[in-house]
């Protein structure tokens, strides 16, 4: 099997004050959207996307006083349509202790890609209830999309090789170049 | 990993992704709709040849609810009975397209015996004394859940019982081993396999001594056939000296858990109901072992394949 | 036409002597250092090779009548003359059981038929094998049969062996013991060893075979009877017989080669191919039947080849029978396990084992002017790999598939035919 080299070190495109901006910017937005993000509940999705959905819940509580977003996570591994062609990531479990009919579910990545990730997670969110709509918020659009998905909230769209690896911290985001 | 048919083969890393892996299937169980699409287009036969209602249907529902097909194969209505051959009968189901079988059968080493005529995927669900591994995966994710532990390094576990004949004392003998736990066996020596001092285990003949320094107490069902074979003079014997009764039960830690594969001898091992010990974990692992069984088929149909080895993408 | 044997080192009474063989009439006429050979001679190449007397086993089972379809009294004859026998001991336990004189006689005259090597039937020590009655000894010894066996099965009642022992002291027969206390062995598998009782199957424990040695060697002494013991499989039984021969008493015993050779961790495979009664034992037990072979406490070596159709042995492991193949394999095995030098092998392989039969009036006789010609002609150094399809025997049941072995039977002669040539049966 082919192992694949990383070329070169990586590039930081946003750096961890851009990001945590970003995600500022993004809970600012989804206020106003929803109109005040009182139906609003936010799911994470496993594993990178949960951190971020924890940051947007505090900057939202700050924007809008006394709102507790209800926040949980959702792992999609089980409703992916490549399973066995790729490895799986173990361990991450979904946690959504809250009822999402009828609700505004915000779905949280870090990266969004060929967007086969979050055509899993709708169909995953189908298991837990029906919400009113769903809107989908990433840090980064690095775009080659194979579905037709689009981002409601975006902090950078970033354009890349197909090959490139994408990495969303609190520290930033790094692109490494990857060779075959 | 492409089969499950003892825990020797699968070893500590196997044992512990599926642990955790169970406790995924878990939240899925817990799902206001508890159905995924992850084994979409995957057949599943059951092929049992003996008797087990719970096992079968436990890993029947484990199959649907990871969206898999399944098919069960039973020997009342089959052609074993006009003489068709074990190598024929699963030639003949596993030309119909099948990913995995699901083997019962009460002569050890018949998975390992199929698995050379059949290029599917073989998850032991019991061969003669021989092992048992889903039910010592469902015991010791029992376990760390019950106990709150990821490791069950030091934890006393004593198994109580026929653990000559028992399938699943020698695989919750090697699981409980590998996750670093001090298993004891407590049973007359007749009831012992021979040899039993190359196990990794202490041996211990009265429970009584062993009660106060349990933490996992393991009740096996004992056979009344055991009697008529000689191995043991008389049940009521059996039962007043290995049997779980209210007095014996206070003589445990109130930490202590019990448990029990299940189906349980009323009268004979058990004479206190379970439903009367504070901390019996018997229905807890039932209801875990949907979850334990849909760890392995998806570890055995999803995570297996040399498609395994694909780096991963970023999306 | 004559045969001629060239290139050859014949053992001999006098050891080992570069020497060519003349066989004409079914005797060996001339041994020579150099035969020119006749054009009408049958020539057979021999170079780097030892002329040996033809092997003799002990312990065969072939099958016929009753289960032909995993060997046939043709198809083992051929297996047994590819590996170097000229003379076979066939097992009782056929289907009807050898306790009677057409039975015997059936199974000589299809020996003779196939001619490929004498097939020498042994009778029951009780009706039917069943351990309740005695067979007719005496009748059947009259009409030629030297070698008794319940085997299969050893004769459980002691009171019963212990008639046996005493109505067949005048009649100049061996009563030949499959040695296990059944009782003891309900249902095994295998060896009861730590590896059983991790496998979870019933073991065949030691003891079931050395209770039996024990009672026979003891039964021996009170009658003066012989007794030989087949398949010895256990240190223990190894010491029992060690002993009882500085006694003087009238025993022999045999091992097979896959005593010799496998252990019971074999059976970890689930494989039924390892399967075999007595079971394979541990490495122990194999150290002391090589060294109870070498100090001449075991006499012979002996096959057990006991076929089996693949249907049958790809049952489950507690339902498939035992029994494994022998006769192809029994050179190579011996030689690549046990250090032996040729005369060392045609002692366990033919001398001993055709004085116990009662056969060395014609077999088991070293290279001699005058004498027979039953001999095989083998390369100790030639090393082979078992290929279990390339076997005569009817039934692919062997364990060795896929080892290589040292030892290889180049050519066999019959009764002065050549019956293997180049490791090619001519029949």
């Amino acid at each position: 099997m082919n192992r694949e080299i990383k070329v070169a070190s990586g590039k930081a495109v946003m750096s961890g004050p851009d990001v945590s901006r970003a995600i500022s910017r993004i809970a600012h937005e989804i206020v106003e959207r929803n109109q005040g993000a009182h139906n609003v509940v936010l799911v994470g999705l496993q594993r990178g996307g949960t951190w971020i959905a924890d940051q947007l819940a505090e900057r939202i509580a700050q924007i809008e006083p006394g709102l507790n977003v209800p926040n949980g996570s959702l792992d999609v591994s089980m409703h992916r349509d490549d399973i066995g062609l790729r490895p799986i990531v173990p361990g991450a479990i979904s946690d959504i202790p809250f009822d999402i009919n009828g609700a505004v579910v915000v779905l949280v990545d870090d990266v969004l890609y060929t967007g086969r990730t979050v055509r899993a997670a709708l169909e995953g969110l189908n298991n837990f209830g029906r919400p009113r709509s769903v809107q989908l918020a990433v840090i980064v659009d690095r775009g080659h999309r194979e579905l037709p998905i689009r981002p409601d909230f975006v902090g950078k769209n970033i354009p890349t090789q197909i090959n490139d690896e994408v990495e969303v911290s609190v520290d930033g985001v790094v692109i490494t170049a990857v060779q075959s | 990993m492409k089969h499950l048919r003892s825990i020797g083969e699968l070893g500590k890393e196997g044992l512990e992704r599926l642990l955790e892996s169970t406790a995924q299937m878990a939240e899925i169980n817990r799902r206001p709709i508890p159905k995924v699409p992850a084994l979409r287009g995957k057949t599943v036969v059951s092929l049992f040849f003996e008797d087990s209602t719970r096992t079968r249907l436990s890993f029947e529902t484990a199959a649907k609810r990871l969206s898999a097909e399944t098919m069960t194969f039973s020997v009342s209505t089959s052609s074993v009975n006009k003489g068709e051959s074990l190598r024929d009968t699963v030639e003949t189901i596993s030309d119909m397209g099948v990913h995995a079988f699901v083997v019962r059968h009460k002569s050890a080493g018949v998975p390992w015996q199929i698995s050379q005529w059949t290029s599917a995927s073989i998850i032991n669900a019991g061969d003669g004394a021989h092992q048992h591994p889903t039910q010592a995966i469902v015991d010791c994710y029992t376990v760390r859940e019950a106990l709150g532990l990821t490791a069950l390094n030091g934890l006393r576990v004593s198994i109580v019982g026929d653990i000559k004949h028992s399938r699943v004392a020698r695989s919750n003998v090697a699981a409980f081993t590998l996750l670093g736990a001090h298993v004891t066996l407590v049973a007359p020596p007749t009831l012992l396999p021979a040899n039993i001092e190359t196990w990794p285990v202490k041996v211990a003949h009265s429970l009584d001594d062993v009660m106060p320094s349990t933490d996992v107490l393991y009740m096996l069902r004992l056979q009344s056939e055991r009697m008529d074979q000689g191995l043991i003079p008389h049940l009521g014997e059996y039962s007043n000296r290995f049997g779980l009764t209210e007095t014996r039960a206070q003589k445990l830690q109130d930490s202590a858990v019990v448990m029990h594969p299940g189906p349980m001898n009323r009268g004979v091992e058990m004479h206190i109901d379970p439903a009367d010990l504070p901390n019996s974990l018997i229905h807890k692992q039932v209801a875990n072992g949907v979850s334990a069984r849909m760890a392995v088929l998806f570890d055995v149909l999803a995570r297996g394949g040399e498609l395994n080895s694909l780096q991963e993408e970023s999306v | 036409m004559n045969v001629v044997i060239t290139g050859s080192t014949v053992l001999t009474q006098q050891g080992e002597q570069r020497l060519d063989v003349r066989i004409s009439n079914g005797k060996i006429i001339e041994l020579s250092e150099s035969i020119k050979p006749e054009v009408e001679d049958q020539l057979l190449d021999a170079a780097g090779c030892h002329v040996l007397p033809g092997f003799v086993d002990l312990h065969t089972h072939l099958r016929e009548p009753g289960k032909e379809d995993s060997e046939t009294i043709e198809t083992g004859s051929r297996a047994g003359a590819l590996g170097g026998y000229t003379a076979l001991v066939a097992m009782p336990n056929t289907t009807p059981a050898q306790d009677s004189i057409p039975i015997i006689d059936f199974v000589r005259a299809q020996g003779k038929r196939a001619g490929l090597v004498e097939v020498v039937p042994s009778g029951c020590i009780t009706i039917g094998r069943a351990g309740s009655a005695l067979a007719p000894l005496a009748d059947l010894a009259r009409h030629g049969v030297q070698i008794f066996t319940d085997d299969g099965s050893g004769v459980q009642d002691p009171a019963l062996m212990r008639r046996a022992m005493e109505y067949s002291r005048d009649l100049g027969i061996t009563l030949a013991q499959h040695c296990e206390v059944s009782a003891l062995t309900a249902g095994a598998v295998m060896n009861e060893c730590s590896c059983s009782s991790e496998l979870g199957v019933p073991g065949w424990p030691a003891l079931a075979e050395e209770l039996m040695v024990h009672r026979d060697i003891e039964l021996a002494k009170l009658t003066g009877a012989k007794i030989h013991f087949l398949h010895l499989s256990t240190a223990g039984s190894v010491r029992l017989v060690r002993e009882a021969k500085r006694e003087g008493l009238p025993i022999t015993a045999e091992v097979t080669p896959h005593h010799l050779s496998l252990t019971e961790e074999l059976l970890r495979t689930f494989d039924s191919t390892f399967k075999v009664n007595p079971p394979l034992r541990s490495a122990e037990d194999i150290e002391a039947l090589r060294s109870g072979l070498l100090d001449g406490t075991i006499d012979a070596v002996a096959t057990d080849h006991a076929p089996h159709v693949r249907r049958d042995k790809e049952l489950p492991l507690d339902q498939a029978p035992p029994g494994m193949l022998g006769l192809e394999t029994a050179l190579g095995v011996v030689l690549s396990t046990v250090p032996m030098n040729a005369m060392d092998l045609a002692k366990v392989m033919s001398i001993n084992p055709a004085r116990i039969a009662g056969i060395s009036d014609r077999h088991g006789i070293l290279p001699q002017v005058g004498q027979p010609a039953n001999l095989c002609v083998v390369d100790m150094r030639a090393e082979w790999t078992v290929d279990p399809s390339k076997l005569a025997s009817k039934s692919r049941n062997t364990p060795f598939v896929g080892r290589t072995l040292r030892g290889k039977v180049r050519h066999t002669v019959f009764e002065g035919d050549v019956v293997v040539k180049n490791g090619e049966a001519q029949r």
